[in-house]
Parts: C-alpha cells; structure tokens; sequence
C-alpha cells in the first residue's frame, strides 16, 4: 500500500501544478499512514525537488515515448509503476493532463476515479473525496468503492506547502515499443510570453463595459503590473474583441487564482461559474446593481477609464516599496 | 462513416442549486433540464457536420431514464439520425462507461464524440473510459477536428498552448470550445425528430465504482467591501494585508 502520484513535467522541469499534486499525496499517504512515491515521466532536471513537496523518492520513466503525452503509454507507465510501488491510490491534477490519462487508467484498473478533489480524503468511514460540482456551486462528498483509488485534485484548491529536502530520484527505462496506437503528437505550439491562465495566480479579466476592443491597453497594463494573465467574459470573446482562449465562465475555462479583477464584467450566472473558485474577487462596474458585486470581496463602483488608470499607479506604488 | 455521440441531460446553467433528503440528493424542483452545452455545441454539431460532409450517420446515446427522452429528441431536432438510450441510472461516470461501451463494442464506430464535461459533475471522465473499454485512442479536450481519409487531426489544448494530435480511425474525442458552433433547431428538425427512431436498450450489470454519500455548498462570500473609486490605495492596502493576495 503506498500512494503514487503523477507529477506532470513541463518544459523539462516539474509543472506547477505537479507540486500541489505531490503535497496532496503526500499529506494523503501521511494520513492514511504509508508512503507516497513521485512518478515522473520524461525528462525532468528538477525531479530530486518533488522531496521539498513531501515525497521520498520518484520514479523517472525516461525515454523518447515520453516527450509528449501520449495517454496510452502515460497509462502502461502507471500501471507499471503501480505494479513496482504497490500503490492503491493514484493521485493526478484535475488538468490538461490528468483528465486525458486519469479515465483512462481507471477504467484499465476498473477503479473508481473522483476528479476535481478539493480536499484532502476523509478515511473515517470508508474513503470519500470532496469534490467540486456544479461548476462550483457545491461539492459532492464522493466514496470510491474500489480496492484501488484515483483522484484528480483541482488545481489551486490545496495550495503548496514547501519544506526542505530532496527525493531519491530512480530512473526507469520503459519499453513501450509493445503498446500499438495510432495517437501521434504531430506539434506543439507554446504562448510564448503570455501567463498561461490556468496556471496564473492573479488573473485581470474585462468584459462589454470597456466598450471597445481598442481600450484593452490598460487592462494589459494592469496585467503586466501584477504579472497576472489577461480573461474576458463570453460576449468580449465572442464578438472578437478578445481571442476565444481567454474566455472564463461555464462554458470557457474555469479558473482558481488567488486574485481575480473583473472590470466592467456585470457578473451573469454563467460567468461566476467560471470563476467562483478564486480566493479573493474585486469588481470595478459603473452599475451598482451589477449582480457580480453580491459575489466578489471587494467592490468598486465607478468607471473603468478612471479607475484603472489609478490602479495601475498605485500597483506600481505598491510594487516599488515592496520590491 | 458512422457517428457516435454521447449525451447527457443537465441542469440548466442558471438552475438553483440545492439539495433534499439530508443533502443527499439534488434538488430538481423548479429546475429546468437541457442537454449538456458541450455536448451539444460542440460534439453534436461537428458530428453532424462531419456526417455532412463525408456521408453516414450520427446516432446520439444517452444513458438515463425516460424523462430524458426530451434531450434526447432535441439530439435529433438538431440533426441527429437516431437515438438510443441505455435504460439506468446514471450514477457513476465507469458505470455509464461501461454501459456505453458495451453498446458500442458490436456496432462499428468510426468516431465517438462527447462534450469535455458535464456542466453538473464536471467529471471529464466518461470518454476515456469508454476509448479504454474499447481499446480506442482518446483525443481529449479538443478544440478542433478535421478528417483527411481515415485519418483525423484533432486540436488539443494544453498548459500554455496547444497541440496537434494525429490519429487513425476509429478514435474517441472530447468536445471543446472551438470546435463548432451552436446550432438552434429549426421547425422542419424539430417535427422530424418526433419519428426519428428513439431505442430503449437495457443496461448491462456494473457496479458503481463511486457514489455521492453527500453534498454540500461553499461558504457564502462574507459580502463584498465597497471602496471609494477616489481611494485606490485602499484597495492595494486590503489586497495585501487582509486578503494576503498580493
């Protein structure tokens, strides 16, 4: 019994969220009383440092197969280390990644799965996992009945606890030259510069209230201040202003920052839904009725082409003294 | 070229969200139900889009009862050839898998389509279920798709860009946004999806790998500090020191 977690690797290095995913098994495995192992596929410079996450040692699938993810040798590669460490429970982020291997591996395993974990499991009457539904609106308090146990945690829900120490790194090499399928990854194209919005901590998202493509200056400068992602709701998407990526709500990305700004977004159900995982929310909207002022932390009543401009220098400000 | 897409019905996206019996169960008084967006948006209409160009036939699946007939019929207002529905409950995403994929394993299709998630569970989990449960590759979360022979370059979105998948037939994929726009049904689909054929299958026996033992709804927002638009600072100030966010 050991519990293993998938630590997904970006750029030759560990993704971000591959640590919360190694916290998350290792806080798991320390509760349920056993050890939790990294499994690491492709080549990762960093891959000692999942032992400041919390784990003792991963496991380095090496090897062309692993350059880009391919999910059916992604999936032969946990089942094999499964089969090495013992484990019963496999941990994935709730990710790009996790949500192309996890159903996968469970129904290879024919294992329960609970994707978009928002805690850690409760093991005091069976093994439940709280997750969100409803696009966030509520969580469901999810028992898997299986002998072995996947998760996939959301990503952002736990946070990230540092300490010190390194992981005894062990290098497998995986033949995959016995696994047939047609799944070839024929390019990949990176943003390069833009803050992946997923990933991003602050994100600054505007909506129809800038009246014009033509004014997002300032919202990239206010962007730029914080070193946040830029998003906008679905009518700015849809009517071009903004490229589609962008787009936050229910049916566009759904999004966990520490701090999400919306300015002169009203706030519509299908909106919310998309971002009411972030900790803290301020809205700038002229209208003081705006629904979204009921849902956010902190509010501003005023116009946009005023207040930004005065955040954007008492950021800078902040961002001087604080250096 | 056969088709399939899967579909499930969900609450509406403005629906109340609340719970009965304990906070076991979901609400569904007053609640409105439609077919799921991703489904529909974008599986659904580039199934038929596909079907439009290169000729066969889509046919929708639903695993759920009767009273998600009306989904379904909206299924096939919107172009769908024929439906089946699998007669249980869908209770657990491995379980509907594996009801799906023993429907499936016998008829032969060159491509299954499903929207990303549903807008209710959120799950992400019932395509590639089903792709492992055939033995099919499984395209998930993609953005695009075009077909060149039997082969399909699909889109796909990752951290901090995107890729190109190639793919043989038969494959699974999963539905983003990008990959088509919303059809509305017009008159002469809606009246001929009344005789479109609609087949009630029975479930096979599977157990539930996962169950719902409760819900629960987040905390409500403390209610929103409102802050002089003459004063900025202010906000900078409550960002950093109570909100600890900056």
């Amino acid at each position: 019994m050991s519990v293993l977690i998938y630590a997904e690797v970006s750029n030759g290095k560990l993704a971000k969220n591959a640590f919360e995913s190694i916290n998350y098994g290792a806080q798991t495995a320390q509760k349920l009383g056993t050890d939790a192992i990294a499994l690491v596929l492709g080549e990762a410079s960093d891959a000692a440092d999942a032992g400041k996450y919390g784990v003792s040692k991963v496991l380095n699938y090496t090897g062309e197969a692993f350059k880009n993810l391919v999910p059916e040798y992604a999936v032969a590669a946990v089942v094999d280390a499964i089969e090495k460490t013992g484990a019963d429970v496999i941990v994935f982020p709730h990710d790009y990644t996790g949500k192309a291997v996890a159903p996968m591996l469970a129904a290879k395993l024919d294992a329960g799965l609970v994707s978009g974990a928002v805690e850690l499991p409760d093991n005091s009457n069976g093994f439940v996992v709280k997750k969100a539904v409803f696009s966030g609106k509520a969580f469901a308090h999810t028992k898997i009945n299986t002998d072995k146990k996947i998760i996939s945690v959301l990503p952002n829900s736990i946070g990230k606890n540092v300490g010190d120490g390194s992981a005894e790194v062990e290098t497998v090499s995986f033949d995959v030259s016995g696994i047939s399928t047609s799944y070839t990854v024929k390019e990949v194209k990176k943003e390069s510069g833009e803050i992946s919005l997923t990933e991003a901590d602050i994100v600054v998202s505007a909506g129809r209230g800038l009246k014009g493509p033509e004014n997002w200056g300032m919202i990239e400068e206010l962007a730029n201040v914080l070193g946040a992602a830029t998003a906008c709701s679905r009518p700015v998407a849809d009517i071009g202003w903004r490229p589609h990526h962008e787009h936050v709500g229910q049916t566009g990305i759904a999004i966990r920052p520490n701090l999400y700004i919306a300015i002169g977004i009203s706030g519509a159900i299908q909106h919310l839904a998309g971002v009411n995982g972030s900790k803290t929310i301020v809205v700038i909207n002229t209208d003081p009725e705006a629904p979204f002022f009921k849902a956010c932390d902190y509010g501003i009543v005023g116009d946009a082409f005023e207040v930004v401009p005065k955040l954007i220098e008492a950021f800078k400000k902040f961002k001087a003294e604080h250096q | 070229m056969k088709i399939l897409v899967l579909i499930s019905k969900v609450p509406d996206t403005t629906a109340k969200i609340s719970f009965t019996e304990n906070n076991t169960k979901f609400n569904t008084e007053g609640v409105q139900f439609i077919l799921n967006p991703y489904d529909e948006w974008y599986a659904l209409v580039r199934g038929i889009e596909l079907k439009e160009a290169n000729g066969g036939s889509v046919t929708v699946l639903n695993v759920g009862r009767a009273d998600n007939d009306p989904i379904i019929r909206k299924a096939l207002a919107i172009g769908a050839d024929d439906a089946v529905r699998i007669d249980t409950d869908d209770l657990d995403a491995l379980n509907v898998a594996k009801q799906i994929a023993a429907y499936a394993k016998d008829q032969n299709y060159d491509i299954i389509l499903c929207g990303k998630e549903t807008i209710d569970y959120n799950g992400s989990q019932v395509g590639g279920m089903v792709a492992q449960l055939l033995g099919l590759p499984y395209v998930s979360l993609a953005t695009k798709l075009d077909l060149n022979g039997d082969t399909a370059t699909l889109e796909r979105d990752i951290q901090g860009g995107s890729e190109v998948i190639e793919v043989k037939l038969p494959f699974v994929a999963s539905a983003a946004k990008g990959m088509a726009e919303a059809r509305i049904p017009n008159m002469r689909g809606i009246m001929a999806a009344r005789t479109k054929p609609l087949n009630v299958v029975q479930p096979v026996d599977a157990a539930n790998a996962t169950e719902v033992v409760e819900y629960s709804l987040p905390p409500s927002k403390q209610g929103c500090k409102f802050i002089d638009p003459d004063n900025v600072e202010e906000l900078v100030e409550l960002l950093h020191t109570e909100a600890k966010v900056i």
